[in-house]
This record gives C-alpha cells, structure tokens and sequence, in this order.
C-alpha cells in the first residue's frame, strides 16, 4: 500500500464555471427565442417593404422604432428574420445530432461491445467516413437533389456520426468489462438488454458531450452550405442565408452581415462552453 | 444426495494457445457448501464463469459433461440457458464496488431480475427485495431500495449482491472470491450469512477462494485446482487431516495453525509459480515444484482413491507422501 495521497477533484474552476453558465444562458436565450420570439415580435419575417430598404439598426442614425435592427435588402424587419432563422438553425443542429447520434452510437456500441468481425466492420466505416470530405459531399447531394430544411439534415446527420461512433466504440469498451455487466448477464439479462441498460446509461455522459460539440459543428456547416446558396432555401431567414443575401451591400450596410455573423458565433461560442462545461461536471473519473 | 452441478473433463482456452482449465472435473451434491481453492492463475474462476456460459472473448470451452440438476448445460441454447441464469443459478462476483451498475437505483436492479424471469409485477418483487435485504442483514430496506450504488459502503453493496442473487430463488449460488476486496469483519459477517442462507433456503454454494481460513470454516466439500486440474477432492475434513496431494500438503504448511507450527522455525511455502501450460502438456503439472517428482511424473498420472469420497491426481500411493511438509 502505499502512502495516502490527497485525492485532486475534477478542475471544475470558477471560470470554468461562469463559462458554463454564460454558455448556458446563451443557448437559453436562443432557445427561447426560436420557440416563443416570433410571437412577441411584431413584423412578419417574410413581408417585404422596398420602400424601406436596408434601415439601419437602432444605434445607428436614421433606424426606425419599428424595426430595431433595421431591415434588409427588401425591406424585411431584421429583427424578425434573425429570431426565426435562429429557429432553423437550432431544429437544423438538433435534428442533425439525433440523426447521426443515432447511427454513430448504434455502430460505436455495437462494434465495442461485440468486437472481432462486427468491430472491424465499424472500424472500417469509420475509416470510410473520415476520408470524406463533409463539405464537398455536402455541396455535391445538394447541388444534385436541391436544396431543402430535409435534405440538409439528412446529407450532415449522415456525414456527422464519426465522433459519435469513436467515442461510443471506446467507452463501451472500457464499460463492458465492468462486472455489472457480468453480473447482469449473470443474472439472465439478455444482449439487447446489456445494450440499453448496462451500457448505454453509463457511457451516456460522454456522449451528451460529444452532442453539444455537434450541434455546434452542424450549425456552422449548415450556414456554410447556407452560404454557398446550398442550404436552405430562401426566403426562409436561415443565418447562413441572411449572411449571402447581405454580402452585396456589406460595403455600404455593413450590419446586413455583421448581425447574423454575431448571431452565429454567440450561439456556437455558448453551445461549445456548455458543452465544455458538462465535459469537467460529467467528467470522465465515473466510468472507474 | 444427487448432484446439482456436475462437470467432467472441463476444458477451457483462450485463442486456442493458452489452456487455462484441462480435464477439470468437480460435483456439487444439492445444499452443500464446496470450495474451490488454490492459488491466482490455477483456472478457479475461469471454470466458474464457463459453468454461467460468461467466459471472456475467444475464450472456448469443451467439455466431456456438464449438468446442472439433471439438464445438459452444454446443449442448452442461448435463451434457455438465459433463463436459467440469474434464475436457477446465480453469481455474485469478487468486487462490489463495481458489481452494481451506477446508473440505476439499487431497488430498480433487484426488482428487474425478479420481473424478467418470474413475470411477476414491479411491487411484488420490490417486496421480496426488502425481504431479502432485511434477510441479509440491510437495515432500512426501504430506504435502501431507492439509493444509487455509490451510495452504498462495500459491505452492504457485496449484501445487496447476495440479496440480488437469491431473488429468485436460485439452487446454486457461484461466489467469487466474495470477500477478497471486505475488511475482515464485513468478511466474517458475509461469510456467516452465506452459511445461514445456506441453511435456510437449501442453497448450494460454490464458493471460490484462496483463503483456506474460510475453506475450513464454511466448505462441506473441497476441490482443489492446480494449473486447470483438480488434483483432490474431499470432504473438508479430511483434506485438512489426510491431505493427499503433494500441492495441497504443500498449501496447508502455509497456513500457520497455534500449536502445530514451530515459532522458531518459518512458515512453509511452494517455490515457484503455476507454470504456464501449452496444448500437448502431458504428465503432472506440478511437478516443475514437487520435492517428490521424478521421470515418471511425466506420463499418464492416474487419479487415485483415498477415501469414500476423496480422490487425488498423484503417481503416489495415499500415505506414500510421508516426508513431512517443507516447514
């Protein structure tokens, strides 16, 4: 034995801390806003104005009170774009995660629990996955089948499952020989069970993380696509969109792109410190 | 008495190289207490397992017979012998830190063992597992029910294992080394719960351990594994008076007894390790650490009869093993 040593706890710093809890009450906020903003918003996000083009937004001179953030190109009110284009970019960074969370920790699992023949076939998609180029992939079905809210989430929900499948693949390792799992084998508890009750709750932490992490990525891939006039469809406010339908006239309005550019990076920037946040809170030390 | 467990010519390997179980035979009558002693890396545990069907990967099994009350477990399909596991028979293992799973109350756990083979509803069993609890000793059952494992000290987590095992009644309880990571005082209680519950429920233990204090405290019956053999079999009496086997001599002169050890002189002790066996191994396998081997060590070594029911794998007759044991 040796000498008792104090036993250091999880770094959960106060910075780290107020980082989670800034994250925390970013995403809130977006949140939130996707579900009830709309309502409390007075203009309609797709009504066009020509007669009020490009208003600057509130600090700026000449902005109009009814329209906060100004308005765009066609006279659409910003503010009313931005809120609902939040909406799609989260339904977009969620209902991609659940798609390639499915597959990634179907495989993951699947092949660490398994192993032999059924690991190297994961293994082996996984390689697949990894020498595909996301975005050229991306911008390749697009271009082919059209754009559309469906198709974005399938082509990234079906290209975004790597990280999902390592790390489900690795921590299923480490929990499978665990002896509740043998003792729950022992005590007649059927693979699919193993599956769903043994190992899944227990490596679920890691994969919450690996969750947040891809929301984040999702969403900027999907203002990419936006971007290249592959993602959403207009008129439908996306912020990806709003930032190409902007670009022309960044020059002399130069907020048309700076709102949903800052937008983006506040969203992203909150999700990834919450994501960080549950990383120190769940940390790794409750698998041992 | 009729055999609960019966095993003949086990054999276990691991990726076709290493043998870890060769030829081991063992019987477990009903109610009785047997012990499977001898030291790390002699393949006790691995025969454990492979009798729940739990062997770890590109682990293989053969076997010449293995029958648990009369039913051919070598036959036996996946679902059928899922559902003797956990049922019939049942396993509590050697580490209750990590026996539990975390991420469920304990109350949860004990209840769906019981709701997966019985079909019986959630509160019916829910109910057994604050008898059983109270019947091993937790106090405050209820209380107990909706606690997270780590919660719980190691003692009343190795209880709550014990508790989950006999949910369903099983006829044969595998415990692993049960007590190897309890203090001594958790190790004597849970012990003489094993010996109660014993006796009680007619539960046939097969307990396996290295510590041959809890060997002669608890066994009705002793199997000793050498390097994936049972060299001896016997009663527990008469293992500890008559030993036969050159390597169970050899065990019990390292156990200190008051009175039969000489204070000035040192305990004894086998030298060397349990060599590692290679397929095609033939003749004795302790032969490399016997003060008695010879050349013919090396061939066929019958099993011979010392008693009723004691038998031993050894070139020499019973009593021929007269030089005293290196003390």
């Amino acid at each position: 034995m040796s000498a008792p040593v104090a036993v250091r706890m999880a770094p959960t710093s106060r910075v780290g801390m107020a980082g989670f809890a800034f994250g925390l009450a970013i995403v809130g906020l977006v949140v939130a806003a996707a579900l009830v903003g709309n309502a409390l918003v007075p203009q309609d996000p797709f009504t066009q104005d020509l007669g009020n083009r490009l208003k600057p937004p509130f600090w700026m001179a000449g902005s109009q009170p009814e329209h906060p953030l100004g308005t765009d190109q066609l006279g659409r009110d910003y503010l009313a774009r931005l809120v609902y284009g939040g909406r799609i970019s989260l339904l977009i960074g969620i209902m991609t995660v659940i798609t390639s969370g499915l597959i990634g920790i179907t495989l993951g699992v699947l092949g660490g629990f398994f192993g032999g023949r059924v690991d190297d076939a994961v293994l082996f998609a996984i390689t697949t996955r990894l020498s595909i180029p996301v975005v050229l992939v991306a911008l390749a079905v697009v271009g082919l089948l059209g754009s559309g809210l469906v198709l974005v989430v399938a082509t990234l929900g079906l290209l975004l499952w790597d990280r999902f499948a390592v790390v489900a693949r690795a921590t299923t390792m480490q929990v499978r020989t665990l002896d509740y799992v043998s003792a729950a084998w022992c005590a007649g508890a059927s693979t699919p069970h193993l599956l769903i009750k043994e190992i899944l709750p227990n490596i679920a932490s890691h994969l919450a993380v690996v969750a947040t992490l891809e929301i984040a990525l999702a969403i900027l891939l999907e203002a990419a696509l936006s971007f290249l006039g592959l993602g959403v469809p207009p008129p439908l406010p996306s912020w990806g969109l709003m930032i190409a339908e902007g670009k022309d006239y960044m020059f002399f309005s130069p907020w048309v792109i700076m709102i949903p550019g800052v937008a983006l990076f506040i969203l992203v920037l909150g999700i990834n410190l919450v994501g960080d946040g549950l990383r120190s809170l769940l940390g790794t030390e409750r698998l041992a | 008495m009729s055999a609960l467990l019966e095993i003949e010519g086990l054999e276990v390997t691991f990726g076709g190289r290493t043998a870890a179980v060769r030829g081991a035979s063992l019987r477990v009558e009903k109610g009785e207490t047997h012990c499977l002693v001898g030291e790390s890396g002699c393949g006790k545990s691995v025969t454990a397992l492979s009798v729940m069907g739990l062997l770890a990967r590109g682990g293989h099994r053969f076997a010449k017979r293995m029958t648990f009350a009369g039913t051919d477990l070598l036959s036996l399909s996946d679902r059928r012998m899922a559902r003797i596991r956990g049922n019939r028979m049942s396993m509590i293992f050697q580490e209750p830190m990590t026996s539990l799973n975390p991420a469920f109350t304990v109350g949860s756990q004990m209840a769906e063992v019981m709701t997966t083979h019985k079909g019986v509803s959630r509160a019916d069993a829910l109910e057994r597992a604050v008898d059983l609890m109270r019947r091993v000793g937790i106090t405050a059952p209820e209380m107990r029910l909706g606690q997270f494992p780590h919660q719980l000290s190691g003692g009343l987590r190795q209880r709550v294992m014990i508790a989950m095992a006999l949910m369903c009644g099983p006829e044969l309880l595998v415990a692993d080394e049960p007590t190897t990571a309890l203090d001594v005082t958790v190790q004597a209680q849970i012990l003489r719960l094993l010996a109660s519950l014993k006796r009680d429920f007619g539960l046939a233990i097969l307990l396996i351990t290295h510590d041959l204090g809890i060997v002669a405290r608890v066994a009705d019956r002793v199997s000793v594994m050498y390097a994936g053999e049972v060299v001896e079999r016997a009663p527990t009496a008469e293992l500890f008076n008559s030993p036969q086997h050159p390597y169970t001599r050899g065990l019990l002169s390292c156990v200190p007894v008051p009175g039969r050890v000489r204070r000035d002189r040192p305990l004894g002790s086998i030298p060397g390790v349990v060599p590692r066996i290679m397929p095609g191994f033939a003749g004795c396998a302790f032969r490399s650490r016997c003060s008695h081997a010879d050349a013919t060590c090396e061939r066929e070594i019958p099993r011979r009869a010392a008693g009723a029911a004691h038998d031993y794998l050894c070139r020499l007759r019973a009593g021929e093993v007269i030089a005293p044991p290196p003390a």
